[in-house]
């Protein structure tokens, strides 16, 4: 089921005398083709689970139009949408066993729909067979692990065959370990059922493992939408740089000279087609190259082993973050008696960005 | 070590002292009293030991009045209180302007004089050769002919004590209800919402099961509290309960202690271990019903 | 498909409209039943006795209001007398509860020593002790040593409660232990740790108990009417019982109303500044049990 935003814009009134409306949506237009995977991707208080909120039903858009397929659902209360929505924390019934939970859903439907006990339990098992806890039918919630919990919420969404699935922040209660089992295991199940699947997350690794898509938002607005790599390879604006990658892109101010970008005194790479003026280049930490006659010298400050890698973290007044980090193959010999460090860069880890818009300025080498 | 020890003890001496004098001493008193037949609290003495203290008050008249009266009361108004503070809290939850005050209004009770409040309900329900009072007038509205229901018919009075009782009751079960549909996460209702549940199956499946142990307490507080009515019932119908038919098991035991029919601490230590082991058997189902129905969250 | 839906929104939605207006003029009626009663004393306190009893139909309003109904309250029974007797009453034994609690509750919270616990479980197990069955035997101490009629008599038996201690116990022991420690190594003596960091973190905790405790002194009236038979030491529920039925003649169905609101009025006063702590009180007393 494709699913299509268009204008939505979610306005909160302000509580009590003297306090603001907050705006939590501003008009948001995207379209999910039928069968992806998106993640909706930023900070927190940036709008995503509103923006979830406003698919699943749970709160009414101040403007702009839902669509499921060619469905305008914009007015639809959450029930009569088809979607199946997984909780931050869960919500899984206490009171009731893993199958009560999961077949609840099923409960509620009504007139020719209407399904028996014996047709429910069915169901629950095709759906418990496909999350793997088949066997944990008898047990209440309180007697399951962070991951199980986690599958049971999302057999209960699933079970009604929803033709869009929301997940709130599905790994956020989970430990590091389990965060990346289970973050396979709903693109497994994503892939095996094929349904239409939007999660939100903060997390910017959890964003690119699984997605096929991402929306990067911030304080209600759209910043980018594209694929994982896209997005880390071509950033829209400063913004979106530098929440995407750990770790993080180095910031420095910087200005454009006559075709160069000049870090401080140093002219570190030639550019076209950008005219003279201030700018922010960003450098992913992959895109320095040691090299003692680099264009870009450095304060050095320390090593560290990162296994494949290494890690060298040196210093340099124009970085918006007092170190820079780069990260380079540890075949390299780092000498760590030097008072300096030099590095080349790879043109494409570069980014340059307008000061004051901090949009994106695209460049040519030369 | 020996210091510190003994600084522990210092500190929980004021405590110690008061709940030994006050408290534990005469729990084992009172046990002892009832079996002491006879016993003369002016001249502290008895004449024997056995059950005769049992045996004379499970033959009073008067105190099988109150135990009549006691269960009916208890029977009557532990569950109309429990659920309409049930209604009351569910449709306070689910309110959103004026709910302050709404609650505010529905404590005010707690805090007021039981005694006091029993003189207005008295006059709002008397019939005197001067007027026929305020209910009869809005009953006469109905076309029912007025009733005294303060020194009327026995069923009469028996309504008033049930309305009175609940009215008194209410505000601490609409807090505690109130408090604990508030505790139940708003995801379990948008999950509900999600899934199409309809109003009635959320409440039955989602909301009872989860504010369950808090009911039960209340039941089960509402029957203690109930079996121990004694000073609202004094504010309707006077000291003089025996003669109002409206006696208590608690007002036999302090009649029986005190007043004009008083001075045989023995009687009022057995009807109290009496009301006691009433008290505890119905507790003690309550816990088993309970165990059954209620989900104890972990 | 798609009008259907839509209808059965509308139709949900005028459902919810019908709901939630039966809601509000189902808790209104409550309101009224409950504030009804205090409607009727104010406006019977104020009504004079001669046309209270000309009503045979009682009037909702009186166009003469009277304050004498409240000028004899105070003259033709002795209620000054009842209520001073009961705010001393209230006063020293929420003062004594007050001592009496907070260092057992300090000592179960953060001294460590043998037998503690133990004492602790048996403090719990007290709690459910009825009243009726202890009142008994107070009773008879009481008389034996010649306290009836006596504020002394009034107030020791009053005095405990292990809920109470229960109740501060527990706030105290969810003060981390790091704050002792540190104030141990600084030097500070239990006593002034007691009182210079404990009770200043759970003032709300205390507040809240020292309200409640004084919500029942007010309100007491089975020990009081067990102990005292002399007017001059009645508390103020007595005091009513004794009104109701020797006071006034018992025709004078204003000036009793009016006792009756001065009664109240202090508690109602002190619910209203206090009303969340209250409430939030007895719902935490609620929940502990």
């Amino acid at each position: 089921m494709k699913v299509v935003l268009q204008n939505l814009t979610k306005i909160f009134p302000g509580r009590g005398r003297g306090s603001h409306e907050t705006v939590a949506v501003s008009d948001l237009n995207f379209e999910i083709p039928d069968g992806e995977l998106i993640a909706l991707l930023g900070p927190s208080g940036c709008g995503k689970s509103t923006t979830l909120n406003l698919i699943s039903g749970l709160q009414k858009p101040t403007d702009g139009k839902i669509f499921f397929g060619d469905d305008d659902v914009t007015d639809l209360p959450p029930e009569n949408r088809g979607v199946g929505l997984v909780f931050q924390n869960y919500a899984l019934y206490p009171h009731l066993s893993v199958m009560d939970n999961i077949i609840f859903p099923l409960g509620n439907l009504r007139g020719k729909e209407k399904m028996t006990k014996s047709e429910m339990k069915q169901k629950a098992h095709e759906i418990a067979k496909l999350v793997q806890i088949d066997e944990l039918m008898d047990r209440k919630p309180g007697e399951l692990s962070g991951g199980q919990q986690q599958r049971v919420a999302i057999a209960r969404a699933l079970v009604k065959m929803p033709r869009v699935l929301l997940l709130d922040e599905p790994l956020s209660n989970l430990d590091a370990r389990l965060r990346l089992q289970t973050r396979e295991e709903i693109k497994r199940i994503q892939r095996e059922t094929g349904i239409t699947t939007v999660f939100v997350t903060h997390d910017q690794d959890e964003a690119m493992s699984i997605s096929d898509r991402i929306i990067v938002m911030r304080e209600g607005v759209t910043q980018q939408i594209g694929g994982p790599q896209e997005v880390y390879d071509d950033p829209a604006n400063l913004f979106v740089a530098n929440f995407l990658g750990t770790p993080p892109i180095n910031v420095f101010s910087a200005s454009v000279r006559g075709g160069r970008l000049y870090i401080g005194d140093n002219d570190v790479l030639g550019i076209k087609n950008i005219p003279d003026k201030e700018v922010w280049a960003a450098i992913r930490p992959e895109g320095f190259v040691l090299d003692e006659n680099g264009p870009l010298e450095c304060g050095f400050g320390s090593v560290e082993v990162m296994g494949r890698d290494i890690s060298v973290v040196s210093e340099n007044p124009n970085a918006v973050k007092p170190t820079v980090r780069s990260i380079i193959s540890s075949e390299n010999r780092v000498d760590r008696s030097q008072k300096t460090v030099r590095f080349s860069l790879k043109p494409k880890k570069v980014f340059i960005f307008d000061k004051n818009t901090e949009e994106r300025l695209r460049f040519e080498t030369e | 070590m020996e210091s510190k020890s003994a600084k522990g003890w210092l500190y929980l001496l004021p405590a110690i002292l008061f709940l030994g004098a006050f408290l534990v001493y005469p729990l084992i008193d009172v046990f002892v009293y009832s079996f002491e037949e006879g016993y003369n609290s002016a001249s502290q003495t008895f004449f024997g030991t056995g059950l005769y203290n049992y045996s004379y008050i499970l033959h009073d008249p008067y105190f099988l009045q109150a135990v009549r009266n006691t269960f009916i009361l208890v029977i009557v108004t532990v569950p109309l209180s429990t659920l309409i503070a049930l209604g009351i809290s569910y449709g306070l939850s689910s309110i959103k302007a004026l709910r302050e005050l709404y609650q505010t209004v529905f404590f005010l009770p707690y805090v007021t004089n039981t005694l006091a409040v029993g003189l207005v309900f008295m006059i709002l329900f008397q019939k005197t050769a001067y007027t026929d009072g305020l209910v009869n007038l809005v009953l006469g509205l109905f076309g029912i002919t007025p009733v005294d229901f303060i020194t009327g018919p026995y069923w009469a009075k028996m309504f008033v004590l049930c309305f009175y009782t609940v009215w008194v009751v209410l505000p601490f079960k609409i807090l505690i209800l109130t408090s604990a549909l508030a505790s139940v996460s708003e995801d379990y209702y948008n999950a509900a919402r999600i899934d199409g549940t309809r109003p009635f199956r959320i409440f039955r499946k989602i909301t009872l099961p989860m504010i369950s142990p808090m009911l039960f307490y209340l039941i089960i507080t509402g029957f203690i509290g109930a079996f121990k009515a004694y000073s609202d019932v004094v504010a309707l119908f006077g000291t003089n309960l025996n003669a109002a038919e409206m006696n208590t098991i608690v007002g036999y035991v302090y009649d029986m202690l005190y007043g004009d029919s008083g001075g045989y601490p023995s009687y009022a230590s057995a009807a109290a271990i009496v009301l006691f082991a009433i008290v505890l058997t119905i507790t003690c189902i309550n816990l088993l019903i309970s165990k059954k129905h209620v989900y104890y969250g972990r | 498909m798609n009008r259907d839906i839509i209808r059965s929104e509308r139709a949900a939605k005028t459902k919810k409209t019908v709901r939630s207006t039966l809601t509000y003029i189902i808790l209104t009626f409550w309101v009224i039943i409950v504030l009804f009663p205090f409607y009727w004393m104010v406006l019977t306190s104020v009504k004079s006795y001669a046309s209270y009893n000309s009503e045979h139909i009682p009037k909702f309003f009186t166009l003469s209001p009277t304050l004498e109904n409240y000028s004899s309250a105070f003259t033709a029974v002795p209620l000054g007398r009842y209520f001073i007797n009961t705010v001393i009453f209230t006063v020293l034994t929420t003062a004594l509860m007050l001592i009496v609690t907070v260092p057992a509750a300090f000592a179960f919270s953060r001294l460590r020593f043998k037998g503690r616990d133990a004492v602790f479980t048996l403090f719990l197990s007290l709690m459910m002790i009825p009243y009726e069955l202890v009142v008994i035997t107070n009773y008879t101490t009481i008389t034996n040593l010649d306290l009836r009629n006596t504020f002394t008599g009034l107030i020791l038996p009053s005095v405990t409660s292990v809920f109470y201690i229960y109740l501060l116990k527990e706030n105290f022991s969810q003060i981390p232990d790091e704050l002792y420690y540190a104030a141990k190594v600084d030097g500070t003596r239990d006593l002034k740790y007691l009182f210079k960091v404990m009770i200043p973190i759970c003032r709300p905790t205390i507040i809240t108990i020292t309200i409640l405790k004084v919500i029942e002194c007010w309100n007491s009236y089975v020990w009081p009417r067990l102990v005292t038979d002399d007017p001059n030491y009645y508390l103020v529920s007595n005091g009513i019982q004794e009104i109701r039925e020797n006071g006034f003649g018992r025709e004078n169905i204003p000036a009793m109303m009016a006792a009756v609101v001065v009664i109240s009025a202090p508690l109602i006063v002190l619910f209203l500044v206090f009303r969340r702590k209250i409430m939030e009180g007895v719902a935490r007393g609620g929940t502990k049990g």
